[in-house]
């Protein structure tokens, strides 16, 4: 137990730090750290090492390279720096690579040194040139704050939305601050500068002189600064050693402390943790470290190497040459447990447990004591935390089985806990190991989230171990495994050397149908990497025809498209392509493409006859689509044109266009009703009246009513109205005027062609038996019945019928007998029926 | 009467889920997402409304846009700024969205949608509520609609279990169903491990069978939809059937105990049996006199109430026989349902095609005119081209030349059409086939017929025996056959084809029909294994009609169901009968 605290050293009364191992580098650096512009990513994230850096004036002809290593020292990427001069490297929060040019240029590459885009820090910069530039973290990612030749500051907050902002003039500002820093607070980025004895913060607004509480007296300048990780405290460096630590808003002092080197150091960073006991800054000389902090005291540390400091949620990384180090505060459950002579419960629990080990009773003992004082629950808490922050899986597995030792005597222990440490830690040791390289702490893993460690195992194409975690830890398999095997295939479809065919089959044979796999992600990829050919291949294994839509479009294949999309049944889809291919094709091909899909027509036209009437007057005439054109021009006659002279002309271009779809019928039935629209005009200047748009039938009963009847007998004439019609209409108009008179000298104008029978009936309608009466005795004998028994002269009805000897007659009469009154009408019609069955 | 289900028939499921589903969403959307707090029905005039934001609940059509449109280029043009929303239901279309921008406001509205596609109308009864589907598929060719079709199928499907078994005959059946298909295969494999609580499904296409909906129906809840339009699965009796001064609208479905006993019913038994009930209700009445304090109490608090709600709802549909019955008398209905009889029988073809044209001279209805020549047309495999001609210049003369247009459509439709110089030979044909083995006469008719898209309704009626022999009078009291509904003269169609591929399980055997109906490319089973369907659930069968079907059909399957011990449940686009089909072709001037 004594030498598991060897490396723990007390800072005050309060807190430990200790220092350990995370890997021993063989990096196999060529140069000294200090001679290179060095940039490692927090939470454990990659190095940037640009050696050779131009300040060091040396030969200009070398060029200098590029270099990006794992934290373990893993080479990931090397490349020939080909462009102009660097001032300083950072990494942003996706781990994209910023690499600030002197000419205000920010170049960013990817993790594996693949070049992605770049952009400028504006005019301003590009004049001044970038004397000094820092890559900071915010809320909204990445931001980079620079310092320029003119001594003004440029900052962007967000190097994925930029908006660059020119800060306020620092007055008086003749040389480059001594030292400075981007702060980050209520969301708004600000820079702290010092001149001198002075400090400034400068916001988008304005130039603010500020002054640290509690500052000692006697300083004449400030050599270095630096804020937490959260952005939440500020330590201050002066030329007399003197270290000032307080809250970055600069409105309280936490403590301070006077060293006994005046130097500048070379690095200073806050070492503290969530919820930390003490808050400490560790400051870096050229062989030395020192950890300061509200204490008189302070820890030392001798640097054997040039050394290079990574501030951290809950530490600070130290890496050289040789050796990639961990510093920080010994978390407040292992402090518990470890302290020497800890009486905690989890110190007791563990004791127990390899007590118990060793089958000695004393287990029994200490389990005895914890219990006594109802602290096994806290005891096995304490236990599954404390492993949680150890580094070394050997005391990971120690602790863990004391907390599993002690829930057995506990009766309801939620076993969450227990479990997901377990598993966190497994996670963690397979990310820590050597090959991998990310040195994650169990707080900032928890900071970092799982979805955001996959993603970063992705990006260094990690993806056999990002699958295994998923599948261990089972995450769903739409944000796990798919998710992952997406981003294969998406990096797979960039790997020029191989062939479309390859790259489909490999890429189809391991994703088959997993769910949530999107194939037409992987091909826009796929095109996106000018593989087009490639990109359809994979479209194929979409299951979804709507998916593969939008792409094909893209990839200007509308055509295939069209098809695509009508084979997916969604006529929202067919009509977003549609309107996609008018634009792009020239009229005659947009039609002739159409005319090849039926669907796709029918839907389009559908739309045109609602929007764009002129453009399915072409369509049609495009396809010679004659008895279409008719109808289109006839619904305009009575649609569109107002003016009769209108009209005409439309049925006109009507009928021409029926006589070529040879339906001589309708072009025939056109003409006739230019010829009744001209009349019905007519007639309406003559006579006044409403003429225009009725029916042929509704103009002659129209004129009929008027007692124009010479006008009536010749439109019959003139549009060959059948005798039928005339007489039909003839009867129900006269009927209507109640012209009995008039009915009666029709009627006898020559025989009926309909019969006498349609006269009784409408007298009757009209309850006229008088004028019925005379008719029904002309009606033809097989209708005679019927109209003897409309007007109600049942008796006679009996006697025809009788005379018939019509079975069905009878029965009709026998049915309007009702009452007494036909009485003997009934017994006459039974007796004719006896009769005619005897016989 | 109505004739009670066999024991072991099975149960209905609880459509009252799919009400309370869609219920809630609008509860939702309206309330929460939308604020709405007072409702107007859209009609074409400008809202009243003074509130800041305007809401509309539309289908997705052009027209509806449009007027929109006009509604918030008049607030711009007044001055007045107001929130618009647009919630669309079952979804949204593109085009729609196209219509906004073409109009100027696309930036002004907001849009949503509410995925409401199935209402269920009765307890076996689910509708879309799509009359347009009719028009726009088999008219204008647009299937925009087929889309929403496999969603509902989905929807249903994941509340009621998989289908086992599914049959189908129609190109829109067919798409529907493959659509439908793959949705379900989208979706993770949650539903495929239900038990299925419906048997099997059986999709139509409207085009199938034209003949059924043409008729004029007879069965008592066709006959009201026929003579007052049921909306909605309500109807609205005017005056002359409350004799009352005031209308009312009445919800026709099992609830209303009378009308479940005759909706079934031909017509001609249901003045008898509204008859016999009156008197029992009066008996039941009656009772009250020898009662003692007690009973009478009793009778108060518990029968009077059900009685009096009986009394009302028998004298509403008393009211509506004779509203009915004065109606058909008018126009000589007997004449009508002759004519269709000889129409569907084949015979007095002379006879009836001069009671169709007297018909049009007379200007009885327009519709009616047109559903006979339609009527004439299918059943004769077309007109010939002297009646086409002189039928249709007869027609143009009584109703105006705008319906070129409407016969234009109805030739695309394929419901009214001529015959070509060909068909003559159908005479030819016929006599062949008694000649030669089927086969070889089925060769012959694919020669004819692959000159234009037929009916062949009679070599269907034929091979589907769709026109019972009678010998006698056919009792409507008790029938024997779906042919009671239409007074024993035809078995529908569409009827028939469900009645025999359950029958078999497949379409094995029919191929000639299938043939003759011009579907041999889209007729469709697709069985699943059955180990995990109960043997209730197998009689249990969904029929999905795209372009709507009529009461006389459901009618017809229901007694198929009791014949049988099948449950049949219905999901329609739209409940439809002849007048509907034909103004759905009808160009009207605007």
């Amino acid at each position: 137990m004594d030498c598991y605290t060897a490396n723990w050293n007390p800072l005050g009364d309060s807190a430990f730090y200790r220092k350990y191992e995370l890997y021993s580098m063989d990096w196999d650096l060529k140069e000294e750290l200090r001679d290179c512009l060095v940039a490692a990513a927090p939470y454990g994230g990659p190095i940037a090492l640009l050696r050779n850096p131009w300040r060091k004036e040396k030969a200009a002809s070398v060029r200098p390279v590029l270099d990006i290593y794992s934290a373990s020292g893993m080479p990931l990427a090397s490349l020939l720096w080909k462009s102009g001069p660097v001032v300083s490297l950072g990494w942003s929060a996706e781990e994209e690579l910023l690499c600030v040019q002197e000419d205000g240029a920010v170049l960013v590459y990817g993790l594996h040194g693949d070049f992605r885009r770049h952009f400028s820090m504006g005019n301003e910069v590009l004049q001044n040139r970038v004397l000094d530039a820092r890559i900071f973290h915010t809320e909204f990612g990445s931001g980079v704050a620079i310092l320029t030749g003119a001594h003004r500051f440029t900052l962007s907050a967000n190097v994925g939305d930029l908006k660059l902002r020119r800060m306020p003039e620092v007055p008086g500002l003749q040389s480059a601050p001594s030292c400075w820093t981007a702060l980050c607070q209520d969301r708004v980025a600000h820079i702290l500068l010092a001149v001198g004895p002075d400090l400034y913060l400068l916001d988008h607004a304005a130039c603010s002189a500020v002054t640290p509480p509690g500052l000692a007296p006697g300083v004449s300048s400030f050599l270095q600064m630096a804020v937490s990780f959260t952005y939440r405290h500020l330590a201050l460096f002066t030329d007399t050693g003197y270290i000032w630590m307080g809250t970055a808003s600069l409105k309280e002092k936490l403590c301070e402390f006077t060293c006994n080197i005046r130097a500048p150091p070379k690095q200073m960073v806050w070492c503290s943790r969530p919820r930390s006991k003490e808050r400490a800054v560790v400051v870096a000389w050229e062989r030395r470290l020192m950890v300061v902090g509200d204490a008189p005291e302070s820890i030392q540390f001798v640097l054997d190497e040039d050394s290079y400091l990574v501030p951290e949620l809950d530490g600070v990384r130290i890496f050289s040459r040789s050796t990639h180090e961990f510093l920080h505060e010994v978390p407040a459950a292992s402090e518990e447990i470890f302290k020497i002579a800890s009486m905690a419960p989890g110190a007791l629990l563990l004791e127990a447990q390899k007590e118990y080990e060793k089958e000695s009773q004393k287990a029994d003992e200490y389990l005895r004591e914890i219990q006594e004082l109802g602290q096994l629950t806290q005891a096995v808490q304490q236990c599954i935390e404390a492993a949680g922050h150890e580094h070394q899986p050997d005391m990971q597995k120690s602790l863990l089985r004391a907390a599993s030792f002690g829930k057995c005597f506990l009766d309801r222990f939620p076993p969450d806990s227990f479990v997901h440490m377990c598993q966190d830690l497994r996670v963690l040791n397979a990310v820590r190991d050597y090959h991998i390289g990310i040195p994650l702490t169990y707080s900032q893993y928890k900071q970092l989230t799982i979805q955001v460690l996959l993603d970063r195992l992705v990006l260094r194409r990690l993806y056999p171990l990002a699958i295994q975690i998923c599948e261990y830890l089972r995450l769903p398999e739409v944000q796990g495994v798919s998710r992952i095997l997406a981003h294969w295939a998406c990096y797979k479809v960039q790997q020029k050397d191989v062939s479309d065919e390859d790259v489909a089959r490999a890429i189809n044979q391991k994703l088959g149908d997993t769910p949530g796999v999107s194939y037409s992600d992987i091909a826009a990829r796929a095109y996106g990497c000018g593989r087009t050919e490639l990109a359809i291949k994979l479209l194929e294994y979409e299951p979804r025809s709507g998916e593969q839509v939008p792409l094909l479009l893209k990839m200007k294949r509308s055509k295939l498209a069209l098809s695509k999309a009508i084979e997916s049944g969604d006529t929202d889809l067919v009509f977003t392509v549609l309107l996609h291919l008018k634009n792009e094709l020239n009229r005659g091909d947009f039609f002739m493409t159409l005319r090849n899909q039926p669907m796709a027509l029918s839907l389009y036209r559908q739309f045109c006859k609602h929007q764009e009437l002129e453009t399915l007057k072409d369509l049609y005439n495009q396809d010679d689509n004659h008895q279409e054109l008719g109808s289109f021009h006839i619904r305009a006659s009575y649609a569109a044109e107002e003016r009769i002279e209108g009209r005409v002309a439309a049925l006109q271009t009507a009928a021409d266009a029926f006589y070529k779809a040879k339906n001589e019928f309708a072009a025939k039935a056109t003409e006739d009703q230019m010829r009744l629209l001209r009349l019905q005009r007519r007639l309406e200047d003559e006579l006044g009246g409403q003429f225009l748009d009725l029916s042929l039938h509704d103009t002659v009963t129209t004129l009929i009513l008027g007692s124009h009847n010479k006008r009536a007998e010749q439109l019959a004439r003139d549009f060959r109205i059948p005798d039928k019609r005339l007489w039909w209409l003839k009867l129900t108009a006269l009927a209507d005027l109640e012209d009995w008179e008039e009915l009666e000298k029709f009627s006898k104008s020559k025989k009926s062609p309909i019969g006498y029978l349609p006269f009784v009936e409408i007298c009757m309608k009209q309850h006229n038996k008088y004028e019925a009466k005379k008719y029904a005795s002309r009606v033809g004998p097989e209708q005679k019945v019927k109209a003897l028994l409309l007007v109600g002269d049942v008796a006679q009805a009996a006697d025809v019928a009788i005379e018939h000897r019509n079975e069905a007659e009878l029965s009709l009469v026998l049915s309007h007998c009702t009452g007494a009154t036909d009485g003997a009408t009934a017994d006459k019609i039974q007796r004719a029926r006896a009769q005619a069955q005897k016989k | 009467m109505a004739f009670p289900h066999r024991p072991d028939a099975p149960e209905l499921p609880d459509f009252s889920m799919l009400k309370r589903l869609a219920r809630d969403q609008l509860i939702y959307l309206l309330e929460q997402q939308h604020e709405v707090d007072k409702l107007y029905k859209v009609e074409n005039k400008p809202a009243l409304s003074s509130n800041e934001q305007l809401c509309f609940l539309v289908r997705p059509r052009i027209k509806n846009m449009r007027y929109i449109a006009s509604l918030v280029n008049a607030d711009k043009l007044s001055g007045r700024t107001r929130k618009y929303k647009v919630i669309f239901s079952p979804q949204k279309f593109y085009a729609c969205e196209m219509v906004l921008e073409e109009e100027g406001i696309y930036g002004d509205v907001s849009c949503d949608e509410w995925a409401f596609s199935l209402l269920p109308l009765d307890v076996d009864l689910l509708s879309m509520e799509l009359p347009e589907f009719f028009r726009d598929y088999f008219l204008e060719g647009d299937q925009r609609w087929i889309n929403t079709v496999a969603q509902a199928l989905h929807l249903l499907s994941t509340l009621y279990g998989p289908f086992p078994n599914c049959y189908g005959i129609g190109r829109c059946a067919k798409m529907a169903y493959e659509l439908w298909r793959n949705l379900e295969e989208e979706e993770d494999g949650e539903t495929k491990s239900r038990r299925p609580e419906i048997g099997h499904i059986f999709l139509l296409d409207r085009d199938v069978d034209f003949v059924t909906a043409l008729c004029s129906q007879v069965v008592y809840e066709g006959l009201v939809d026929d003579t007052f339009r049921i909306k909605c699965g309500s109807v609205d009796f005017g005056p002359e059937v409350t004799s009352s001064d005031k209308s009312l609208k009445v919800l026709l479905n099992a609830e209303d105990k009378v009308f479940n006993e005759i909706r079934n019913e031909h017509f001609s038994n249901v003045f008898g049996f509204l008859s016999q009930k009156a008197r029992n209700l009066q008996a039941q009445y009656d009772r009250r006199r020898g009662m003692d304090i007690k009973q009478m109490k009793n009778f108060v608090s518990q029968e009077l109430k059900g009685l009096k709600q009986e009394h009302r709802l028998l004298s509403l549909h008393i009211g509506a026989c004779e509203s009915i019955m004065k109606k058909k008398t008018k126009q000589d209905f007997q004449e009508l349902i002759k004519t269709e009889h000889a129409l569907l029988e084949g015979f007095n073809i002379r006879e009836s095609t001069s009671y169709i044209e007297e018909h049009i001279d007379r200007q009885v209805s327009p519709i009616e005119s047109l559903r006979l020549m339609c009527l004439l047309s299918i059943t004769e495999n077309g007109l010939i081209p002297k009646d086409y001609r002189s039928l249709k210049t007869q027609y143009l003369q009584s109703y105006g030349p705008e319906h070129l247009l409407t016969f234009s459509n109805l030739r695309r439709a394929g419901l009214l059409t001529e015959q070509a110089p060909g068909d003559t030979l159908t005479a030819v044909e016929s006599k062949v086939s008694k000649l030669v083995t089927d086969k070889a006469a089925g060769k012959i008719t694919d020669a004819f017929s692959s000159l234009a898209k037929r009916s062949n309704f009679r070599a269907i009626s034929k091979k589907l025996n769709l026109i019972p022999r009678v010998d006698g009078e056919y009792d409507l009291k008790v029938p024997r056959d779906m042919a009671y509904v239409f007074s024993g003269a035809y078995v529908p169609l569409s009827c028939r084809i469900i009645e025999q591929v359950l029958e078999r399980r497949s379409w094995q055997g029919l191929d000639e029909v299938v043939r003759l109906l011009n579907c041999s490319d889209f007729a469709f089973t697709d069985m699943t294994k059955e180990d995990k369907a109960s043997s209730e659930s197998l009689r249990l069968i969904l029929v999905v009609f795209l372009g709507g079907c009529t009461f006389s059909e459901i009618s017809a399957l229901r007694f198929l169901g009791r014949e049988k011990g099948y449950r049949f449940i219905f999901l329609t686009t739209a409940v439809t009968n002849s007048a509907r089909l034909m103004e759905a072709m009808s160009e009207v001037k605007a």
